[in-house]
């Protein structure tokens, strides 16, 4: 360091350009993977989405004799409840990294740095919202394939309990997990940039998905059954089920309907960031 | 350039900035002065966008800073608050900050050397000391070139070595033709630093003029004199724009009379005198008077309406 000299070398600058999207992209790349906590959070998503439904095909498997005729119907009727059982959980570890992924700009005071670099805002959020839902797709997709893949081979015993790939319905729903998790991610990171605050944030978000659906059972079922399958929570389960009652939406309209939710998010989120002091 | 008409903000029933008209030149440094809460940060985050203001607008390099097709290349920011994600490494901040605009890896670490954070630029930032966090808003500041520098109290926390070598980096960015902007409390600091300055106080604009100017305008022309008769002395030179303090017994501080007429006023009366000098107030003496002023002038205003 040159502190004891009189004049200071400023290095000159060769390759500057302009901001753009892509560019933006990458440099919200490198914000997700340089932080331990993403890299923990995604990783308990992982094992959970795998473990849990080996876990449950596991206790399953070794307690089917001892279970009722009844009791087998019931999970004959529901077969890839085990092997989705890990998307209840992990979906909490996505929800909170996507609240993370902006309120931590916010607490820390990070957000400055980031809307000097990027006065306009909104590619910062487009950024965001794209590079988080591509890398929980990535890692998601082989993970719920995972876990119902090992759930199955452990039940190989039970045929009533196996549902190959290749039926009516399957394919979706495993993979519809996986898009479920995805717009889970994009949902809980539009409400951090609402809340800007991550507590709140995730407060919000798990009001949304675990405190109001069992609330709605309060009300008189007519009411419940109208209202419920509305639920963000609820539409976006839809397209993981195989089974759908008469209160449920189909898994193509139910996703699209979460997908809206996350849009309308998006958008109220978008319009905020740009109107707000920071 | 900074060109700021009319700029104000209100935080609620707040008015932070009150006002502000100004413009910042480049190739000097401008010092941008005024105590805690006057609005200088507010005025900084303005300027940067990051606030909208109330009414009034302020440009850099002719335009709304939001505007810039390559903001980091048009202004390098240091803002008094912490603005780095405390789990993250220095390298990685300074790389994703660099990676929004296409500037390379290469000016990343030359940028890391250039600050002195080499041998830490792999550690969380949350485990920075204060000067090396300044160190790291300098570097970050620094990354796109700028034509136009910002810097709110760049020497906090820094040590003696450290403010010796902003002192020199402002001087040489300066002396290159670039605009900067420096805010700082610590007025000996600025009065080495700067060759203008812009005082604020309450908000308000209380003086855009170079140093010398400004530590001219506020120390009026005041003469200690030492006399064993000084009550007598006080007497005789009361006056009109006379200001006579005695800090001490035997001691007057006069302000508003020539050094050379207390003398002749005093021999024509036959007063001893041991001693009788010109003060020259400091930078830091002219702030606190200005200042003062602004509060004096506030509270007259109240009291008449």
């Amino acid at each position: 360091m040159s502190s004891a000299s009189t004049a200071v070398a400023i290095p000159q600058l060769q390759d500057h350009g302009r901001v753009t999207q892509l560019r933006v992209a990458l440099s919200e790349w490198t914000k997700l993977h340089s932080l331990r906590s993403t890299r923990r959070s995604l990783l308990v998503a992982v094992i959970l989405t795998i473990v849990l439904p080996c876990l449950f095909a596991s206790i399953l498997s070794s307690r089917w004799g001892h279970l009722g005729p009844g009791e087998r119907a019931d999970h004959a009727r529901h077969p890839l409840e085990v092997a989705t059982a890990g998307v209840n959980l992990s979906q909490l570890a996505i929800a909170v990294l996507g609240v993370l992924v902006i309120t931590g700009e916010y607490s820390t005071g990070m957000i400055r740095s980031t809307f000097i670099a990027v006065p306009k805002r909104l590619p910062v959020l487009w950024a965001k919202t794209g590079v988080y839902a591509l890398v929980v797709a990535a890692l998601m997709v082989p993970s719920v394939l995972a876990g119902y893949f090992a759930s199955q081979a452990i039940l190989s015993r039970h045929h009533i309990l196996q549902v190959p790939f290749s039926d009516h319905g399957v394919a979706r729903a495993v993979l519809g997990a996986a898009l479920f998790l995805v717009l889970v991610g994009v949902f809980a990171l539009a409400i951090g940039a609402i809340v800007r605050n991550t507590a709140g944030g995730i407060a919000t978000f798990a009001a949304i998905f675990f405190v109001i659906p069992p609330l709605m059972n309060i009300l008189p079922s007519s009411w419940n059954n109208a209202i419920s399958q509305y639920l963000p929570s609820n539409a976006g389960r839809s397209v993981f089920a195989l089974t759908h009652d008469a209160h449920s939406l189909r898994p193509l309209p139910g996703i699209l309907l979460f997908a809206g939710y996350c849009a309308a998010a998006l958008a109220t989120a978008a319009v905020l960031l740009v109107r707000r002091d920071t | 350039m900074i060109e700021a008409r009319g700029l104000t903000k209100d935080y609620g029933s707040k008015r932070a900035v009150d006002d502000l008209t100004f413009t910042v030149k480049p190739g000097v440094v401008t010092g941008f002065l005024g105590p805690n809460g006057s609005g200088k940060s507010t005025t900084m985050r303005l300027a940067l966008c990051l606030d909208r203001p109330t009414a009034g607008d302020v440009t850099v390099n002719g335009t709304h800073y939001r505007n810039h097709a390559a903001p980091l290349h048009e202004v390098g920011a240091l803002l008094e608050a912490r603005s780095v994600h405390t789990g993250r490494s220095a390298y990685n901040h300074l790389l994703a900050l660099a990676q929004t605009q296409g500037i390379s890896r290469k000016r990343v670490d030359l940028l890391v050397d250039f600050v002195g954070l080499h041998d830490v630029a792999r550690k969380r930032a949350g485990q920075f000391s204060l000067g090396m966090g300044q160190r790291l808003g300098i570097a970050a500041a620094l990354l796109g070139d700028p034509a136009t520098l910002l810097l709110d109290e760049p020497s906090n926390g820094l040590d003696p070595e450290g403010i010796h070598w902003i002192r020199n980096l402002l001087r040489s960015l300066a002396a290159e033709g670039r605009t900067v902007f420096v805010s700082s409390h610590l007025m000996s600091e600025m009065a080495l630093t700067a060759d203008h300055v812009i005082v604020i106080g309450r908000g308000k604009l209380i003086a855009d003029t170079s140093v010398d100017e400004f530590v001219r305008m506020a120390s009026g022309s005041a003469v200690r004199v030492r006399s064993p008769q000084a009550g007598a002395l006080s007497e005789l030179v009361a006056g009109d724009g006379v200001i006579v303090a005695s800090p001490q017994p035997g001691m007057l501080e006069i302000r508003g009379l020539a050094a050379e007429k207390i003398g002749e006023t005093a021999a024509a009366h036959g007063i001893v005198l041991h001693e009788l000098t010109g003060m020259q107030a400091s930078l830091e003496d002219a702030f606190m008077e200005l200042t003062r002023g602004d509060v004096e002038y506030k509270s007259g205003e109240e009291i008449a309406a």
